[in-house]
């Protein structure tokens, strides 16, 4: 009961609350300005500091890894190019072996070919020859023949056969 | 955060409930002790509790009339006053600050006193003497002049006053000094020494009160004043839990101040609030309008309740809590034996350490609390979905 009435307790001396509200407004304003902004701005640039720095970090990270990953697809590269080149020297190398040896064959082809022909072409020439010579006895011996042909038919015969003996085939 | 301000309000209702009992265990012993009232200054001889030592001494001639009276020492030491006492008869006297129609008047409370420390009538522009703590105006016959009183304005530096500068003091050397490390290390180094003690706690005030109840957008701008708030409740609560100077005193614990920070509440809540709260005061959006009509006047007595909430909690808590650990101590006197200290020492010991606890607790509900009135005044338009389902 007595609580409700008049119980000091409940009620709020002016004095009290003009020295307190002078007292807040003068933390407030003292802290606000020297204390809480400085110290709010000094952690959240600390926050933001420390969040760069991490996402700097994994961006590195990130980078390094790129950079093992591209250096290991150089690498690759480079293997492959080298395997590349060497298969083809070596290509090169064989394709100049064969096609030498191609040229050669050709040659050696195209030389006897020549040689048989040209032995062809003279043997030809020489039976052409022979068969000339062998006409022109022939021919040589027929004339003979007749003209010793009016004579007695032994000398004749002795003739073709002297004649027969002086032919001799080469 | 919900199971949090259910223990806070078993902590409320739990002190309320002692207060109550214990008002009911005084009026109970007062009637026993009409009767039997033995000798009560041999135990109290025994006993070391100096104030009561000097509650008897200040009536030397009537030992044997005097009777311990458990509420009146408690309420004297809950309320205001306008010296500090020490211990035995030494006092701290205090500035007596009066505006009177005769002028300002600045005097010590000392004056108020003889040698023989009895109260006596100080003749300046006005007679005046302290009557139940306060000062009055008297006429010849040193009863009070109750118009002249109403007249007289009390600005004097009390204890609370004084507990209050202390207070102050404290706030400003620890964070000033701690605010100045950053200057000096900048903010690439880890915080050392009171910097280190005082950013957790000004993060917890961020991070879990402000950003969470305000909003990411809006927060920055109330920080200083949650902070402000904050830390001098918690050093105030804190300085009312040490039994001698410079605590004692019952700052927190006194309507005076917790309705000042409660005020501030209402006009930084009311100030900042947006054209979307006062329409949901006025005329709340999505309803008939005979709702709307029967909404208003309770939603309008609600911008009231919710600063005078903040403003009675403080105060019941902080003021139970002292209550309490007082009544536990008197337990003694009451049983007038040095052997009731046996059981009302660990338990005023126990009861400190919860109100350890509600002086970090309170602190927290109310700036919590704060800070959510505001979120709330600054709530963006976003509610329609949301809100019917409230509704």
């Amino acid at each position: 009961m007595f609580i409700l009435e008049i119980n000091p307790l409940v009620l709020p001396d002016i004095g009290l609350v003009f020295w307190n509200a002078i007292a807040f407004l003068v933390l407030l304003f003292v802290l606000g300005k020297f204390a809480w902004k400085p110290m709010l701005k000094a952690i959240a640039e600390r926050e933001n500091g420390i969040e760069e720095a991490l996402l700097r970090a994994d961006k590195m990270k990130a980078e390094i890894a790129a950079m093992q990953n591209e250096n290991e697809a150089l690498l690759a590269k480079a293997r492959e190019e080298r395997a590349g080149l060497l298969k083809d020297a070596k290509e090169t190398a064989d394709k100049m072996v064969a096609d030498a040896k191609d040229k050669a064959k050709h040659e050696y082809e195209r030389i006897i070919s020549d040689a048989q022909l040209a032995i062809t072409q003279q043997k030809n020439a020489a039976l052409t020859e022979v068969k000339n010579q062998v006409g022109n006895l022939v021919v040589e011996v027929a004339e003979k023949v007749l003209r010793k042909e009016l004579s007695n038919k032994a000398e004749q015969e002795s003739y073709i056969k002297q004649i027969a003996e002086g032919v001799k085939l080469n | 955060m919900a199971s949090r301000r259910i223990k806070s309000l078993l902590v409320l209702c739990l002190s309320l409930f002692t207060l109550a009992y214990s008002g009911n265990t005084f009026a109970n012993e007062k009637a026993v002790h009409a009767d039997t009232n033995v000798i009560a200054h041999d135990t109290s001889h025994q006993t070391a509790d100096t104030n009561l030592a000097a509650a008897h001494e200040a009536n030397p001639a009537g030992h044997e009339a005097k009777e311990f009276n458990v509420t009146e020492t408690i309420l004297e030491h809950i309320k205001d006053d306008h010296s500090w006492h020490l211990w035995g008869h030494t006092s701290v006297s205090l500035p007596v600050i009066l505006y009177t129609p005769k002028g300002i008047e600045v005097f010590s409370s000392a004056k108020f006193m003889n040698e023989h420390h009895e109260p006596i009538v100080y003749k300046g522009n006005f007679d005046y003497k302290i009557i139940e703590g306060k000062v009055k105006i008297v006429d010849a016959t040193e009863a009070i002049d109750e118009t002249a009183t109403k007249a007289l304005w009390d600005f004097s530096i009390t204890k609370n006053v004084a507990s209050l500068l202390v207070s102050v003091f404290i706030i400003l050397v620890v964070i000033l000094t701690a605010a100045g490390a950053y200057k000096k290390t900048g903010v690439t180094s880890a915080p050392k020494g009171v910097q280190s003690f005082m950013e957790p706690i000004v993060l917890f005030v961020r991070d879990e009160l402000a950003i969470p109840n305000i909003g990411k957008k809006k927060y920055a701008k109330f920080m200083p004043f949650l902070l402000t708030v904050f830390f001098l409740i918690l050093t105030n609560n804190f300085l009312g839990l040490i039994p001698v100077f410079p605590g004692g005193a019952n700052v927190s614990g006194n309507i005076a101040f917790t309705m000042m920070l409660a005020v501030c509440v209402f006009i930084v809540v009311n100030l900042s609030a947006n054209k979307n709260y006062w329409q949901h005061i006025f005329w709340m959006p999505g309803m008939h309008w005979s709702m709307k009509l029967f909404l208003a006047p309770i939603e309008l007595i609600g911008v009231f309740t919710k600063p005078i909430s903040l403003m009675i909690r403080l105060f019941a808590n902080i003021t139970a809590g002292h209550i309490l650990v007082l009544s536990l101590i008197c337990i003694i006197f009451i049983f007038k034996t040095v052997y009731a200290s046996a059981i009302a020492v660990p338990f005023a010991v126990f009861i400190g350490m919860i109100e350890l606890l509600v002086a970090f607790l309170q602190a927290y509900i109310f700036t919590m609390l704060t800070a959510m009135y505001i979120g709330m005044a600054n709530e963006e338009h976003h509610h329609d979905h949301k809100d019917e389902a409230h509704h």
